[in-house]
């Protein structure tokens, strides 16, 4: 069972795509996981020959059990073993315990952990309020009562909703965030995508978000310090960025899938994947990479009408970048006052692996970017 | 007493010298005996006023050997007698605890049931009143660690006055334990002896947040800590254990179930004492229902010193059984 996401401790085989005696090769889908995070599509990490499946759909294993055994390919020949896990950067297991209790693990009182199973509550992502940190009884039917009451909105995802309380609970205990913003105007960004989308047919043309995630991808590949994990062993900075892009579910939730080596891809390839990234999202269909490789994220709440996000750390990530909307408004540029087109950037990274001035140097890194449109 | 005055404050010193009174009224065999119980009205003062009342043959004064009075006690009682022996402190009845171990909680055992041995022995225990490390010692754990012994502890005027009627009326030896921070602690007492058992604990005060187990002396600390507490919104109940063995598993279950936190309070030592008998049992029976550690306020494990400043540091305090309370509820702990 691969981890897909830093706090997932199980998942659910809905179905198998493979049988034994088939043929699979790397990054073919082999089987439905059901997670917090909806149903996701597994892919193999590795060629072969299915010789076994070992778990049976509609069986509840933990992260790393074994759920087939495949026989190596006789051109590369293997001895056979357990599906990998770990695929692209595997993000660290959860470490949700705070500081205090490190030594001896989370502390649960007994009450806290028998209702926690009674209530289906993920006690690991509990912040405890006990003595000595622990979490107690009633730290337990607050998170249930915050799930039930988010439950309306959200009908049958109550469990992602508890993924993000444990996700988002976790980043603000362990990450000291640091918060730095910056007004970029967007007129020579918009005047290139202008000229670009008239000459394209309107599936071909591009959104300005893509800009977006192709400057920030590329400062993220620039500066090592804010793409990659924030692991036991320190920071550990990714080889290539996988960006994560926050998608809002219809009917409450969020998921933040990742577009692979976005640093590399051409815009046209990028605005394709981003599509198909949300279409799928919406549908239910996410890859198990593109899941749990994020090492990096953006948001974007423009759509929606506010200036400025202050995003939350996804962790184990170090960094995430927010795009409010893009308006109008009065702008000096050669002594004059000009209305220009203002979008506010923010960025959100751990202070434990950078310090305000190099996040003040990657900020100014996507204004200059965005600034070089046909650069990009 | 007129009828106006029909419920008059009394002290538990009295209420204990009524249930004797009507004890001896009541039953031609009940004796008492012990010593300068008689002319000196007892080291407490409590059977004061009885050897004119009922005479020297139901009320005697021993020499100074507690083995010997026990035994003789044990003696009576088997020969039909209802004795009530009164021993000066517990510390003296380590004088007596061949006879009340080996022969009290054994001979009803080892006869077959032959030869059961209805006596009752009050003692006073405790500390407070600077008599020093020989006569301020609570041992009544120890005596609640002997099968064949019921083990009680009065803490209101209606137990110190009632508990000796139902000791009485029980075929085994009953050891009754009155505290000497009590003696002068004044109440309301309705005018008749209604009985009362020995065989429940008794919730004092409720409570939702913690469960608070006492006994005897401790628990007007206890009540007291408790109201502080509730100043500030914890809730504390405040459970009086009265009898000491056997413990009243039910009543002390059913209120951690309902508090999911439990706070002993002990006058004696935590070292193999009765709060460890008590915070295992929990554990046994309630482990999944604790949110917290069982937390336990005992006596400083000293011989009781006698500078009084001293005495009040070694003892459970209220200030003590606050703090310890705010551990089990708070995350600053």
């Amino acid at each position: 069972m691969p981890s897909l996401g830093a706090d997932m401790v199980a998942g659910t085989l809905v179905e198998w795509r493979i049988k034994p005696g088939a043929s699979v090769r790397h990054g073919d889908v082999v089987a439905l996981i059901d997670t917090e995070k909806g149903i996701i599509d597994i892919e193999s990490f590795e060629d072969g020959i299915v010789e076994k499946l070992v778990v049976q759909p509609g069986t509840r294993v933990p992260v790393g059990a074994t759920l087939a055994f495949f026989q190596g390919e006789p051109s590369a020949p293997q001895a056979a073993g357990p599906m990998q896990a770990a695929g692209p950067p595997t993000p660290a297991p959860p470490t949700a315990a705070p500081p205090a209790a490190a030594r001896g693990g989370k502390r649960i009182s007994p009450a806290a952990r028998a209702k926690a199973r009674e209530l289906g509550v993920d006690v690991q992502g509990i912040e405890g309020t006990g003595p000595q940190g622990a979490v107690t009884l009633s730290d337990v039917e607050r998170a249930a009562a915050g799930v039930r009451a988010a439950a309306p909105a959200a009908k049958d995802r109550s469990g992602m909703r508890n993924a993000i309380a444990a996700s988002m609970s976790r980043s603000k205990r362990e990450i000291p965030h640091y918060y730095l913003q910056l007004a970029v105007d967007l007129r020579a960004a918009l005047d290139w995508l202008e000229t670009f989308n008239a000459s394209r047919p309107v599936p071909e043309r591009l959104l300005t978000a893509v800009l977006f995630n192709k400057a920030a991808a590329r400062a993220a590949a620039e500066r090592p310090g804010f793409n990659g994990y924030f692991g036991p062993r320190g920071f550990e900075p990714a080889s290539s960025v996988h960006l994560g892009v926050a998608i809002a579910l219809r009917g409450g939730g969020l998921v933040a899938p990742a577009i692979l080596n976005a640093e590399q891809k051409p815009l046209p390839v990028l605005m394709r994947e981003l599509q198909d990234l949300v279409t799928r999202v919406r549908a239910g269909h996410m890859r198990g990479s593109e899941i749990a490789s994020a090492t990096i994220t953006v948001t974007s709440l423009g759509d929606e009408g506010v200036d400025i996000v202050y995003p939350i750390i996804h962790p184990p990530q170090v960094a995430i970048i927010g795009f409010g909307s893009v308006v109008e408004r009065p702008w000096a540029v050669d002594g004059r006052i000009e209305a220009r087109p203002i979008v506010n950037v923010t960025l959100a990274a751990d202070h434990r692996v950078t310090d305000g001035r190099v996040g003040a140097q990657f900020l100014a890194r996507i204004r200059d970017l965005l600034m070089q449109p046909a650069d990009l | 007493m007129t009828p106006a005055d029909a419920t008059p404050l009394v002290t538990y010193r009295e209420a204990l010298r009524e249930g004797l009174r009507d004890a001896l009224r009541a039953d031609p065999r009940v004796f008492l005996m012990g010593e300068d119980v008689g002319r000196y009205g007892g080291c407490y003062a409590v059977t004061k006023s009885l050897l004119g009342e009922f005479g020297e043959e139901r009320i005697r004064d021993t020499p100074l050997s507690e083995s010997a009075f026990v035994g003789a006690g044990i003696g009576a009682a088997l020969g039909g007698l209802r004795p009530i022996v009164e021993i000066m402190t517990v510390n003296f009845s380590l004088l007596a605890l061949d006879q009340i171990v080996n022969n009290a909680a054994t001979l009803c055992h080892m006869s077959g049931g032959q030869c059961p041995v209805p006596l009752v022995i009050r003692m006073a225990t405790g500390a407070g009143r600077q008599l020093a490390a020989q006569h301020s010692h609570s041992f009544e754990g120890w005596y609640a660690h002997i099968p064949g012994l019921r083990i009680v502890a009065p803490a209101t005027l209606e137990d110190a006055r009632g508990m000796l009627g139902a000791a009485l009326r029980c075929p085994d030896p009953v050891l009754i334990f009155e505290h000497i921070g009590l003696l002068n602690m004044q109440g309301e007492l309705t005018a008749a002896n209604t009985p009362v058992d020995m065989d429940h604990a008794a919730v004092r005060r409720p409570g939702r947040d913690i469960t608070l187990l006492t006994y005897g002396g401790s628990l007007y600390k206890s009540l007291e800590a408790a109201t502080q507490l509730a100043a500030d919104g914890v809730e504390v109940e405040v459970v009086d254990l009265r009898t000491l063995r056997p413990l009243d598993d039910a009543l002390i279950m059913d209120s951690v179930r309902r508090t999911h936190r439990a706070l002993i309070v002990d006058e004696g030592w935590r070292s193999g004492g009765l709060s460890a008998e008590l915070g295992t049992r929990i554990v046994e029976q309630a482990f999944y229902e604790l949110d917290a550690p069982i937390a336990r306020v005992c006596t400083a494990e000293v011989p009781i010193p006698y500078p009084k400043h001293l005495e009040d540091a070694a003892l459970p305090s209220v200030e003590r059984i606050v703090a310890a309370a705010r551990t089990l509820v708070s995350r600053e702990s």
